[in-house]
């Protein structure tokens, strides 16, 4: 087993290597191989898994590369990270690439495909349409039709075959992988100081541009480490930190949270990778059918989609008590409408059970954090001293 | 900037007004009457499915620009800030979350009854879901039925799309409605209501081509807006519709066959130099202001996407009778912003053509990012295609911080001196030739 300081090591290089170097040699590797992109938040990678794919996620460029030719595209007023993404369009980032996928989250990113599409860049370009309704033989049917949109897009270019058995080994590989993601969320809720809020974001970023048996392999290993003691604990509150699905906050603001006295309990930075909760059944004759399931009854509560009957607020809430967190940090890029339309709501649900919380807004590349720093520190401070 | 005259009104523009002034005065009626309220979106409405229940339908979106163009909007976006909305988002939800705080008064006067039913059926722009969302809070324990409309990501509306919106119009829209109504859906009366729907789509379809003429008797943008009003809102599939298409129909025509220009609020535009294709939609604060300089400068918006935001007929499709929920589907997914953006930069690009515009204009809005996202890239793509000159403004729905008056003029004008270069090269080079 490798030492726990070399896997954090790779991992901060693999989460934010912007060539996707990793991904493009798995894909050398071997003919009939294809990389196919997603951008935020939940893909079911488990079908291109199985159609001997890799799904790399794209998060945008954070504030790791200067965007010139993608400000060039946007307004002002619309979030930053499909700036950086059309930045590596226009590069040569995502030249491998054998197609995108732009799941339903918002408008900026629906409308990214268009542009995706407009330039021709991969062999397929999919917008990805989350059904909104949650019945199976409605919303379930029409989910099952999106999926194989994207099956036959990677059919048509290394002709794969699926069957129920290389699919149910797929998905058996991905409940791993979530089931060792929550053991690390799980054993950092009892030992925060054992693993940094930025280390376990590198570690989950990682797992995004890595083929998932590699990564299941690291989450292992940084298990088996965790459960020896390491780090010292310190007086710090706990908190769970919502809002952050889609565009990244940079390294240095969740390192700035955790110094300002906040332990980061629970967050949804990497919210796609524990979109499901709990395991999708891995031995049926219907795996196909067991991800439109999943997708329909065991999503997490996110801002993309439609929450009337299963509302968001009183799941934040449970969240932060299974957590025993203290407070709540609503962390929204800035021009986030789904995420900042949440908040005054979930704010009001925390205001009403108790649970203080405060919220700030940020860009992908803000380089600036002692404002959020004091905020967060005297945040910290208020709950350690009269809560 | 100089204070506009009062508008001048065709007998159109009266019936329109009229028609408008009922529907708030029904719908302040409504604890008398009984009628029910449905609350829902002007894109992707289901407007004769209302009707055909008796049910009234209320457009938050209409509120939110009849505050800004009341100049009411400004301090209900305040009221949504202080609840903890943030600068950022939707002005049109703000703007319309305010006016409920506030007593919810309509452009008549009267408070708008509160909904019976919160219908969502949102087509085009995800935030319309987070608005209701919104709503839903806002107004604890009403009903609320949702209809997703898939979007058309591949340039097409699929069979498969078509069978997923009715499945869940017959099995989850309509029973909440029957509900609501306490009553069974009558299907030959909705019918009915779609031949009617399409008889007044007929009738604007042949009016907005009307701008295809030199000079075009109408503006497809500014006046557009007026135009669309009935037919996106709460009259689609009524007698009333038909009677006020056919009357501005009359309208147009007799003004084509005069060879007159657009009526502006100051007239009769009496010389056409530019032909524009606007592309997003308009600013409401400042609505006036805005057109003025438009005509001020000679020019005629010949086409927009804006008034394609509720229907976009001229492509052929219409409601149909023979297949009413089917078509109620179709027409979802029809709509401009639920079109993708090869789909929109190609009607974008006809439209230049067949209107045979001298420029193409985006007013982007800082609120809608449905429209917004991508219009930059649209700008290069119908400039490389097209070779017309291309303008690039930004404004906002009904927040009156982001409509900067001296900015957008100053731009407009350089854009406009642009297209007078460009005319004066193309006629030398004609006379050359």
């Amino acid at each position: 087993m490798r030492q726990l300081n070399e896997i954090l090591e790779e991992c901060s290089v693999q989460a934010f290597d912007l060539q996707f170097n990793k991904a493009r040699s798995w894909k050398q590797e071997s003919d009939g191989r294809v990389l196919v992109g997603y951008l935020p938040i939940y893909f079911p990678r488990e079908i291109v898994h199985a159609l001997n794919g890799l799904a790399v996620g794209i998060l945008g460029t954070g504030d790791r590369k200067q965007i010139i030719k993608g400000d060039a595209y946007y307004q002002s007023y619309i979030c930053h990270l499909p700036r950086g993404i059309v930045e590596m369009a226009l590069d040569s980032s995502l030249l491998e690439f054998d197609g995108f996928i732009f799941p339903a989250i918002c408008d900026c990113i629906r409308n990214l495909s268009g542009m995706f599409k407009l330039a021709d860049k991969g062999k397929f370009q999919r917008y990805f349409d989350y059904p909104q309704n949650f019945n199976p033989t409605i919303g379930g049917r029409f989910y099952r039709h999106e999926i194989q949109k994207i099956i036959d897009d990677i059919q048509s270019i290394n002709g794969a075959t699926l069957d129920f058995e290389k699919l149910n080994h797929s998905i058996g590989l991905f409940n791993k992988n979530r089931q060792l993601i929550e053991e690390i969320y799980n054993i950092r809720q009892e030992y925060p100081w054992r693993l940094s809020a930025v280390d376990t974001y590198h570690i989950l970023r990682a797992g995004l541009v890595i083929p998932v048996e590699e990564h299941n392999k690291i989450l292992e290993d940084v298990i088996a480490h965790l459960h020896e003691e390491r780090g010292e604990p310190v007086d710090n509150i706990r908190v769970v930190i919502t809002g952050s699905f889609c565009e990244q906050p940079p390294v240095g603001l969740i390192k700035s949270i955790e110094m300002a006295g906040c332990y980061i309990v629970d967050d949804d930075y990497m919210l796609g990778s524990r979109w499901i909760q709990g395991d999708v059944p891995d031995n049926t004759d219907d795996p196909l059918g067991a991800l439109v399931n999943a997708f329909l009854t065991q999503s997490t509560f996110s801002s993309a989609i439609y929450d009337i009957d299963n509302s968001k607020g009183r799941k934040l809430v449970e969240r932060v008590k299974s957590r025993n967190a203290e407070g709540v940090i609503f962390s929204a890029a800035s021009f986030c409408d789904p995420a900042l339309l949440d908040r005054p709501d979930l704010q009001k649900v925390c205001d009403a059970s108790g649970i203080p919380n405060i919220n700030f807004q940020y860009h992908e590349n803000t380089g600036q954090f002692k404002v959020i720093k004091e905020q967060a520190g005297t945040f910290s401070d208020s709950i350690k001293l009269w809560a | 900037m100089a204070n506009p005259r009062e508008a001048i009104k065709e007998d159109s523009m009266i019936l329109q007004k009229e028609m408008l002034a009922n529907l708030f005065k029904e719908l302040g009626n409504t604890k008398e009457t009984g009628k029910k309220v449905v609350y829902t979106f002007v894109p992707g409405n289901l407007t004769e499915l209302i009707l055909s229940f008796d049910m009234l339908p209320v457009y938050p979106e209409i509120n939110a620009l009849q505050s800004g163009m009341r100049k009411k909007s400004a301090a209900y976006i305040r009221e949504a800030e202080k609840l903890g909305f943030s600068e950022d988002v939707c002005t049109y939800v703000k703007c319309d979350i305010g006016m409920m705080l506030n007593g919810n008064i309509g452009p008549t006067g009267e408070s708008i009854p509160p909904p019976d039913l919160l219908l969502l059926s949102y087509t085009g722009c995800f935030t319309f879901m987070k608005w209701f969302e919104n709503l839903e809070r806002l107004y604890p324990g009403v009903p609320i039925a949702m209809l997703h409309t898939p979007y058309q990501e591949d340039g097409q509306i699929t069979s498969d799309q078509v069978e997923y919106m009715v499945k869940q119009l017959k099995e989850e829209v309509i029973p909440k409605m029957e509900m609501v109504a306490g009553k069974k859906l009558d299907m030959q009366r909705l019918s009915n209501m779609m031949s009617k729907s399409a008889e007044a789509e007929d009738l604007l379809v042949k009016i907005l081509e009307t701008a295809k003429n030199k000079p075009s008797p109408i503006d497809a943008y500014f006046a557009g807006v007026y135009y669309i009003g009935p037919i996106f809102t709460a009259f689609r599939g009524t007698d009333e519709a038909v009677n006020y298409y056919k009357e501005l129909y009359k309208e147009v025509e007799q003004r084509l066959k005069l060879g007159l220009g657009p009526i502006t609020p100051e007239g009769e535009l009496k010389e056409e130099k530019f032909r524009l294709v606007v592309e997003g939609p308009p600013n409401w604060t400042n609505f006036r202001e805005f057109w003025k300089i438009f005509y001020d400068m000679g020019a005629v918006i010949v086409a927009s996407s804006y008034t394609k935001v509720g229907g976009v007929y001229d492509l052929g499709f219409r409601h149909n009778p023979n297949e009413p929920l089917e078509s109620l589907a179709k027409y979802c997914m029809g709509c401009y912003t639920n079109m993708n953006l090869p789909q929109r930069v190609n009607f974008l690009a006809d439209y230049i053509k067949d209107y045979q515009a001298d420029g193409f204009l985006i007013n982007s809005i800082k609120s809608c990012n449905s429209f917004s996202a991508g219009q930059l890239m649209m700008m290069r793509e119908i400039e490389k295609r097209m070779e017309v000159p291309v303008g690039f403004i930004e404004s906002d729905l009904v927040d009156p911080r982001y409509f900067s008056y001296a900015n957008i003029k100053n731009r407009l004008e350089s854009y406009f001196q642009m297209l007078e270069q460009r005319k004066i090269i193309m006629t030398q080079e004609a006379e050359t030739a």
